[in-house]
């Protein structure tokens, strides 16, 4: 009849969070112990497969060339990059799916999330068959503006954003599903327009879930490799990130590619780690 | 004489290995028969699955080839692993169970004799030449690798970690000509495509890429090529499964038969 | 040159197989309740009131100016309505200070953030909330934040003031302090204020009529006590029928403005409330000897049956209904003109702050 509302559970704070210690201290099931441990050893022995073939007595050498920082900062850049363009058409995306009712909709939310899918060398020749310089935009972008996108850098943010955005897309759609529509409703009421709601309050209201989302997809753009490769080429300080540096040098020099390896990992657990507790925890 | 003594020998050692499990990665069934059967006869017969990791600009022609190795022997199946001659011999020296090695590099055949994973001395059995690549009716007239540096045009060149890419700098260098490429890529194969898909005006490729795709590419001689030569060696390994198997394939595919197949796909006889 | 109806709607919506088939209207400085229960289509009035909800057919003027009117295709959106609306869980903008979500509205009028501010103060301190200003609205209590969200709605100065289940979120304890708060702030209201309840009391405290629909349909409209005293369906009869009279208390007593006098049990001061339902009613031919204190010799009005139950109105000095089984009536041989004593017991009585 009157359920107890959600700001009301202050005096409750001592009870809960002796309930929370009890329940901390609990024995932990090995039915779920056991498959949990296996499941991080996985994930992390590669890892340490890594760090133990590493050449740790030519690593100095090997990351003194020019390219491989050159490498890294353009990763660092176009991940950045593309995640910059995922926000900026990938928010408004995932609001359309999820705030409005149109034909089709679930049909367009399945292609939203097909380059999850698709093999990103695959995403890459499509990327090509439109916007390369014979593409069906590309091709007027090149005689209109006499833009082309491949072999530059430009291509680069663009296989990483075609890659990663899915990532971005679903998580913020996900945030918005579970976020109160009503709130855009209460704004209405008190004279917001949609843009205006959606700005100064569905925007803050799923920030967490945008943070999250855009985590992933700066992760999943550092590390991108086959779409950028077909799509952008590969050449050092125009269009050559890590992965691709890895790459080849896995073709010629298996520990240069591990030493690069090292580099590309530190840089991204040092982010990962910094903006996980910022953006990924709900406050 | 001799020869069939020691073919005997190794394939005593390999039904040894397998019976004490150490081949425990091979198809198992096919080589306990091929070493009863070795064992008894003088010529070997040859049964079961030949394992062969090759080059990727030989999966026209090795395709082809197999089909007639299969007909020669019956009884025998030829498996192929095309890629990267390096991916390829990186996955050889980390223990991947291959009969056949068939590189495009003296280089990425190195990788395998120093890790003593060939059994013998490595053959070059076919070489193959540079060619430009240019999309078809050759639309910007490319004539010469120094054409190849005009201004405003797109090269794409295979990275120089890559056998196609180490034979490409050998001949601008050859050729003194300064060349600054649009992208560097991964294979010959990927070189090959931005040609195709017109996103480069040219790119240099191998004589055998040009031919297999003669459909949408035109190729380009030039003189500078033959200080680039690139030779394809094939050696048996000596962690083969099927010993004797891996033996006939390398003979094969330095018969007379199968050279005819290599050159009329552009390979030069060594 | 005041029309003679602030608000004069028609709501027609179908949806499906359901169909709200609403007529509306209320003067200036009315409060009207919509009293239903669940499912009835007393959210779905209050969505199509605020523009969330298109109408089907009907129309809905606010002072004059039409807001909507399915025939000519005229649909006055949410943003643009000079509407205020309280919601059930009072949906105050989780990230901003109580301050912020009472400027909103102006905000979104054009005031910047330091004009919208400073108008937004003086309603936070008109409602008792001075010091909660920088405060986020999960460190309020239930009541506090309803007052915050009455603050939003009202700091927009609307023409039509909608409340959905205003109440409804409270606990029992803060719910009469509340609604003893609501009822002031919507007696100072000066413009139409709608409210939607499934609760009688808190209908028959805070409007000043009530609207009570069922299954989309209007069954009854009027004064609280007209409706307590003549319920028409069953449902109003068993949660509308309730005693209730409005004095003063002072202790345990509550002095009506006739001078009658109530005992209860509840101890109070100042304007106060009286309920008690018709079950808590005894009858009696002669008077009673019971240690009741309240009971009065009424003359019997009517009679009527309401389920298993007959409803006696009667009428005197303190008019009151009063729920009988057959069997007690038929013994008591009662009829229209009959003279009974009615009481009440001390305990079987609520009294509120008014």
């Amino acid at each position: 009849m009157s359920p107890a509302p959600p700001t009301a559970a202050a005096p409750d704070t001592a009870v809960s969070s002796r309930t929370r210690a009890r329940r901390r201290s609990a024995r932990i099931p090995y039915a779920l112990l056991l498959p949990a441990l296996l499941g991080l050893a996985f994930l992390v022995l590669p890892l340490a497969g890594l760090l133990v073939r590493a050449p740790w007595s030519s690593l100095p050498g090997q990351l003194s060339s020019t390219e491989v920082w050159e490498a890294l900062r353009l990763s660092l850049i176009c991940a950045t990059a593309a995640t910059g363009l995922s926000l900026l058409v990938g928010v408004p995306l995932a609001w359309l799916l999820a705030r409005t009712d149109f034909p089709g909709r679930r049909f367009i939310r399945a292609l939203v999330t097909l380059p999850l899918v698709l093999p990103p060398v695959v995403g890459g020749v499509a990327l090509l068959l439109v916007l390369g310089r014979n593409g069906i935009i590309g091709r007027w972008l090149d005689s209109a503006f006499g833009i082309t996108l491949p072999f530059h850098t430009s291509g680069v943010v663009l296989a990483e954003a075609f890659v990663a955005m899915p990532f971005l897309v679903i998580s913020v759609e996900g945030a918005l599903r579970a976020a109160d529509p009503r709130y855009e409703e209460a704004a209405a009421t008190l004279g917001a327009s949609r843009l205006t709601a959606f700005r100064r309050v569905t925007l803050p209201l799923i920030a967490p879930g945008i943070g999250a989302g855009a985590v992933l997809a700066w992760a999943r753009a550092l590390g991108e490799f086959g779409a950028t490769i077909t799509f952008a080429g590969n050449f050092p300080g125009q269009t050559q990130t890590m992965p691709l540096a890895v790459y080849l040098a896995m073709e010629s020099d298996p520990e240069a590619a591990i030493a690069l390896s090292l580099v590309l990992l530190a840089v991204s657990i040092t982010v990962l780690a910094g903006l996980r507790d910022r953006w990924m925890s709900t406050p | 004489m001799t020869s069939t003594m020691r073919r005997t020998a190794i394939s005593a050692v390999a039904a040894l290995a397998l019976a004490t499990g150490l081949g425990a990665c091979s198809s198992g069934s096919s080589s306990s028969a091929s070493a009863s059967a070795s064992s008894s006869a003088a010529a070997p017969k040859l049964s079961g699955t030949v394992t062969v990791f090759a080059a990727a600009s030989l999966q026209g022609t090795f395709t082809d080839l197999g089909k007639k190795f299969e007909a020669a022997y019956p009884g025998v199946k030829v498996k192929f692993n095309f890629g990267g001659s390096s991916s390829l011999a990186q996955s050889i020296v980390s223990g991947a169970p291959a009969d056949v090695f068939a590189a495009a590099s003296p280089a990425t055949m190195k990788t395998v004799t120093d890790a003593k994973d060939a059994a013998g001395d490595p053959k070059v059995f076919v070489r193959n030449t540079l060619e430009i690549a240019v999309p078809k009716g050759n639309p910007k007239h490319i004539a010469s690798l120094k054409d190849l540096a005009g201004s405003g045009l797109k090269v794409a060149l295979c990275a120089k970690e890559v056998p196609c890419g180490s034979a490409a700098a050998t001949a601008l260098k050859t050729g003194d000509v300064n060349l600054t490429p649009v992208t560097l890529e991964q294979d010959v194969k990927a070189a090959l495509t931005k040609v195709e898909l017109g996103e480069v005006d040219a790119s240099l490729v191998y004589r055998t890429d040009v031919q297999a795709d003669s459909g949408k590419i035109d190729g380009v001689d030039f003189p500078e090529a033959a200080k680039a030569v690139n030779d394809y060696p094939i050696a048996a390994l000596a962690k083969a499964p099927n010993t004797n198997g891996a033996a006939a394939f390398v003979a094969y595919i330095q018969s007379a038969e199968a050279r005819q197949v290599l050159t009329a796909a552009g390979f030069q006889a060594p | 040159m005041t029309p003679p109806h602030a608000l004069d709607a028609h709501l027609r919506i179908d949806r499906g197989t359901f169909r709200l088939d609403l007529p509306l209207t209320a003067a200036p400085g009315e409060v009207v309740a919509l009293l239903g229960p669940n499912g009835a289509g007393k959210s779905t009035a209050l969505r199509a009131l605020a523009g969330l909800l298109p109408l089907t057919e009907g129309h809905l003027h606010l002072d004059g100016t039409a807001l909507e009117d399915p025939a000519t295709g005229l649909h006055t959106p949410a943003e643009s309505r000079p509407v205020g609306v309280v919601f059930q869980d009072y949906l105050l903008f989780p990230h901003l200070s109580a301050l912020d979500n009472v400027a909103f509205g102006l905000r979104c009028r054009g005031a910047d953030k330091k004009t919208s501010r400073a108008q937004a103060r003086p309603w936070l301190e008109r409602l008792g909330l001075a010091e909660y200003t920088e405060s986020k609205p999960r460190a309020l209590s239930g009541g506090q934040a309803q007052r915050v969200a009455l603050a939003r709605a009202l700091a927009v100065r609307p023409r039509l003031l909608l409340l959905d289940e205003p109440l409804a979120a409270l606990d029992a304890r803060t719910r009469l302090e509340v609604r003893a708060q609501l009822r002031r702030h919507l007696a100072e209201f000066e413009a139409v204020a709608v409210l939607v309840t499934h609760d009688p009391l808190d209908a028959m405290v805070l409007a000043d009529r009530l609207v009570v629909i069922e299954g989309g349909q209007v069954v009854q409209t009027g004064t609280p006590s007209e409706i307590a005293r003549h319920p028409r369906t069953d449902y109003i009869a068993r949660l509308v029928g309730l005693n209730l009279y409005q004095g003063t208390a002072d202790g345990h007593t509550v002095t009506l403005a006739d001078g009658q006098k109530l005992a209860t049990t509840d101890e109070l001061t100042g304007p106060a409330f009286v309920a008690f339902p018709p079950a808590a009613v005894a009858l009696h031919r002669t008077r009673p000897e019971s240690s009741a204190r309240n009971a009065w010799q009424l003359e019997v009005a009517g009679l009527d049956l309401h389920g298993d139950q007959i409803r006696v109105d009667l009428t005197g000095e303190l008019p009151l209904t009063a729920d009988l089984t057959p069997a007690a009536a038929a013994e008591l041989d009662l009829a229209p003109g009959t003279m009974v004593w009615a009481s009440v017991k001390a305990a079987q009585t609520r009294a509120y702050p008014a």
